[in-house]
């Protein structure tokens, strides 16, 4: 695999749940080790994009490709050594409730690599680590940690087996500008350092001024434009323009 | 791939010894160059140097096990270093170094006898405060329920006659099928035995008096029990953990006369109706046997029926189902009410529920059985 192949290709895709169609004929491109933010009114299927990619809705037609494999063809073992490839963060974090964080974080370590259990320890401990959460942390339940915590255990949990591609659902979404700065901050700094390609569905301002490489607008079960931040505020389309101008873009980032 | 020996050469220079990495370093490996990198012994050396030249990948395991061996390597008394590592190697190398934090991976462990101890403590104080609570929410309920009466344009009768179909209406099939099994099983079974004594017209006692006191409305209470009293639990307990009961607070609306008083009375209403239906069917499913295997006629049934068991019979029976059906609503509203956090609890509290519910339903029903007795009903 060439290094210039993209991450995911998503090409002609439709989605639909009844009548109602989501993505209609779709098309993206993500590069490897880039961050690629998505943005779209609510509605416009942001969340369902990302579901698709990663297999978890079955999309009408079109084909999705990740890291080279072609997604909807995989079957048992091969699609299980993908997803040993990719982590998901989801939105609230997903933790599974019963258990603490640091076993959270063990579950894919214990069910996919074969460590010793001392090396799972205090591998644990490394991500808990990395994504910013305190050594005590480690013992608490979900239901015993504030929505910023639940989501940097979520990304240690996301981040357990090394992945390539880190999917994020609405990383910021939640915190105080604080917390989601620093969010934000810790997603580059871990990127830059394990070399992720980062694909983010988020609504935040900051967060696609701040580490984006790149930014997707969904308009219309479409993707309208792929580009940087400046390609974003020169566009004249009603809806972007209106996005990335608006009161809150003037105040993110005096656009 | 690389074999393990490619991945980790070791050789003595002179007063260093230099580890020479190579190869893929990531996850899938990781173990076995673990288990390769802890049987490395410097032997005299002084110094170890680790290059890290050949690493072709790396990622955070693969830093982590050459870490470990490092840090191993240090607290032994040996000076070890890094040499010709790739920035971004060396960069995941101080990552995993800077974030080297034991954490408690498992919850821990208490001595068994003062954890048996301490549990024992904790459910005593836990079911006086429970006990406290739910006493509590028997006098709301009763107030409500009076406050209603006196006042029944307060009651919600929309959502009243929703919840009669749901837990009286739509509860008929099954609670009639499980009746009429259960009837049938007891003349059946009382034919074999009686017969030996010539006695089979007595199924008509056993079976009258056994479904009408006892069977009718204790199966109901139990199927009403697991199959609404966990629905009531379910319902408000989800809509605590989306907060809808803080939101009717703070909108002024009751939650114990919007979602409680429904419900209760809903039950209250229906389940001696449902015990009616029960007693019906099952003795139409005794009756049924004995005519099949006893040749006992409807007509000869129905007269040694009214012979047999004296009209207070059905009349224990049903007196005790409104009993009941306070019990149940009050049970998995109550449940319902002290459901908090996650979903997980809505789980725990509907089981709970289901479990408390049929537990008392059977206690009242033996209290009941006293009474009787000492009344010589």
């Amino acid at each position: 695999m060439t290094a210039s192949e993209p991450a995911i290709r998503v090409r002609g895709l439709t989605t639909r749940f009844g009548d109602q169609v989501v993505h209609d004929n779709l098309d993206l491109e993500v590069r490897r080790g880039e961050v690629l933010g998505v943005v779209g009114g609510s509605g416009t299927g942001k969340s369902v994009l990302l579901r698709t990619i990663i297999g978890l809705n079955r999309p009408a037609s079109g084909s999705i490709e990740v890291l080279g494999h072609d997604v909807a063809g995989l079957g048992g073992a091969e699609r299980r050594s993908l997803e040993e490839r990719w982590g998901v963060l989801f939105q609230d974090g997903a933790l599974f409730s019963s258990l603490t964080v640091a076993q959270n974080v063990q579950v894919p370590l214990r069910e996919h690599t074969d460590l010793s259990r001392e090396v799972i320890d205090e591998l644990t401990g490394v991500k808990i680590g990395m994504v910013g959460l305190p050594a005590e942390a480690a013992g608490k339940y979900p239901s015993e940690l504030s929505g910023g915590m639940r989501k940097r255990a979520g990304l240690a949990r996301a981040l357990a087996l090394d992945p390539e591609i880190v999917f994020l659902d609405e990383p910021t979404s939640g915190l105080d500008p604080i917390g989601a700065a620093a969010f934000d901050q810790l997603i580059r700094r871990l990127q830059r350092t394990l070399g992720l390609t980062v694909f983010m569905v988020t609504h935040d301002l900051d967060s696609l001024g701040a580490i984006c490489d790149r930014i997707a607008v969904l308009v219309d079960g479409r993707v309208l434009i792929v580009g940087p931040m400046e390609t974003m505020l020169r566009e004249t389309h009603p809806w972007v323009h209106d996005y990335f101008h608006g009161p809150r873009a003037r105040a993110a980032y005096g656009a | 791939m690389t074999t393990p020996a490619e991945a980790v050469r070791a050789a003595s220079e002179g007063d260093r010894f230099v580890v020479a990495l190579g190869g893929r370093w990531r996850i899938d490996q990781a173990d076995r160059l673990d288990r390769r990198l802890r049987g490395l012994a410097p032997g005299a050396a002084k110094r170890v140097l680790i290059d890290l030249d050949n690493v072709e990948a790396l990622d955070t395991a693969g830093a982590w096990v050459v870490y470990r061996t490092v840090k191993r390597l240090r607290e032994e008394g040996y000076a070890v270093e890094f040499t010709r590592a790739r920035p971004e190697h060396k960069a995941l190398l101080d990552l995993v170094e800077s974030n080297d934090w034991p954490v408690e991976c498992r919850p821990p462990r208490e001595p068994p006898v003062r954890a048996f101890v301490a549990h024992v403590g904790s459910a005593t104080l836990d079911i006086i405060a429970e006990t406290g609570m739910l006493i509590g929410f028997l006098g709301a309920t009763t107030i409500t329920l009076f406050r209603s009466l006196l006042m029944p344009w307060r009651v919600r009768w929309t959502a009243l006659v929703n919840h009669m179909e749901q837990v009286g209406l739509n509860a008929v099939p099954i609670v009639g099928l499980i009746s009429f099994l259960v009837g049938a099983v007891l003349a059946y079974q009382g034919a074999e035995q009686l017969r030996r004594f010539g006695a089979e017209i007595f199924v008509v006692n056993l079976v009258g008096v056994s479904v009408l006191r006892e069977m009718g409305i204790l199966l109901t209470a139990i199927i009403v029990a697991g199959r609404s009293g966990s629905a009531f639990t379910a319902a408000i307990g989800s809509m605590k953990v989306r907060e809808e009961i803080d939101a009717m607070r703070t909108l002024g609306l009751d939650p114990m006369e919007l979602l409680v008083m429904p419900r209760l009375i809903a039950l209250v209403l229906t389940l001696p109706l449902l015990a009616f239906f029960a007693d019906v069917t099952g003795l139409l499913g005794g009756g049924l046997v004995a005519w099949m295997a006893l040749g006992i006629g409807p007509a000869q049934f129905i007269e040694r029926l009214g012979e047999a068991v004296p009209i207070w019979s059905f009349w224990v029976g049903i007196i005790k189902a409104p009993v009941f059906a306070f019990v149940i609503a009050v049970i998995g509203c109550y449940e319902g009410f002290r459901v908090e956090g996650s979903a997980e609890s809505v789980g725990r509290m509907t089981t709970r529920a289901v479990v408390e519910a049929i537990f008392l339903v059977i206690v009242i029903d033996a209290l009941f059985s006293v009474l009787f007795a000492f009344l010589e009903i």
